[in-house]
């Protein structure tokens, strides 16, 4: 199956945009993954081998974090992975309704 | 160096200005190269941070998906984000420095006083990882017409 790479982590798949590898569920597609990138390893897991918490994943447009079985999702060739690092922040300023609109804290 | 045209660097700091006194957020979508992150086209996002819209950002995952999709079938990376400091200077927080992830992208950040945009700036996160990243200021180069300007910190 076909993943898609973010910016900052195709310094670790050649720059390619998308690897194909093979896998029955998710979890096997990402220990190929990660076989075939072993840098990828340490960007995308933690040391007890979780999925970092700003790493979010996609199997086509639904987020693994909420399908049934997860990691143990099987998938099909024609099925696509998507990798997307989180994106936040603000200024830190502080919890003051600025608003009406904005529910009081 | 942040490579934009005129066109864009205005429409996202306007973005700032129509969400004011929320913070706006978006994509810089374009190529990387030895010379820096050149800006084809941005994309506005939604700010999902209802609950607290003036002091936080964040752009929904499934939207994130969307764009990098988009972004594909032009040809085109994510090359950076922005987003704006209602009333608040245009200098990263602690809060945009622990959720940035995309190393080698650029976090432009737009200073919206009373409605106004005022500066806007550029930094490249740097580094190999979350645990040696870190944000450097990042010049803007703004291509208006067939003149190029350079600014850091104006208006």
């Amino acid at each position: 199956m076909n993943i898609h790479i973010p910016t900052p982590l195709r310094t670790y798949t050649a720059g390619a945009e998308t690897v194909s590898v093979p896998g029955a569920t998710v979890a096997e597609v990402f220990t190929n993954l990660t076989t075939q990138y072993p840098d990828l390893k340490q960007q995308l897991f933690s040391n007890e081998g979780k999925l970092r918490s700003f790493v979010n994943v996609y199997l086509n447009d639904e987020d693994l974090r909420y399908l049934p079985e997860k990691e143990a999702t099987t998938v099909a060739i024609t099925d696509e992975l998507t990798i997307i690092p989180s994106i936040a922040g603000g200024t830190d300023l502080g919890n003051t309704p600025c608003c009406s609109c904005c529910p009081l804290l | 160096m942040l490579h934009i045209d005129y066109a864009n660097y205005e429409a996202l700091r306007a973005h700032g200005e129509e969400t004011y006194p929320h913070e706006c957020c978006g994509v810089l979508l374009g190529k990387s190269d030895a010379e820096g992150n050149h800006v084809h086209q941005i994309v506005r996002a939604g700010n999902t941070r209802t609950d607290s819209a003036h002091n936080r950002y964040n752009i929904a995952p499934q939207e994130l998906v969307r764009i990098q999709r988009q972004a594909r079938g032009l040809g085109l990376d994510i090359v950076g984000f922005y987003h704006s400091h209602p009333d608040h200077p245009a200098q990263w927080s602690p809060t945009d420095f622990a959720e940035a992830h995309w190393i080698g992208c650029s976090y432009v950040i737009t200073a919206v006083e009373k409605g106004k945009a005022a500066i806007t700036n550029s930094f490249l996160l740097t580094g190999t990882s979350e645990e040696d990243k870190k944000f450097e200021d990042q010049p803007i180069e703004i291509a208006v017409a067939e003149q190029v300007s350079q600014q850091k910190g104006q208006a």
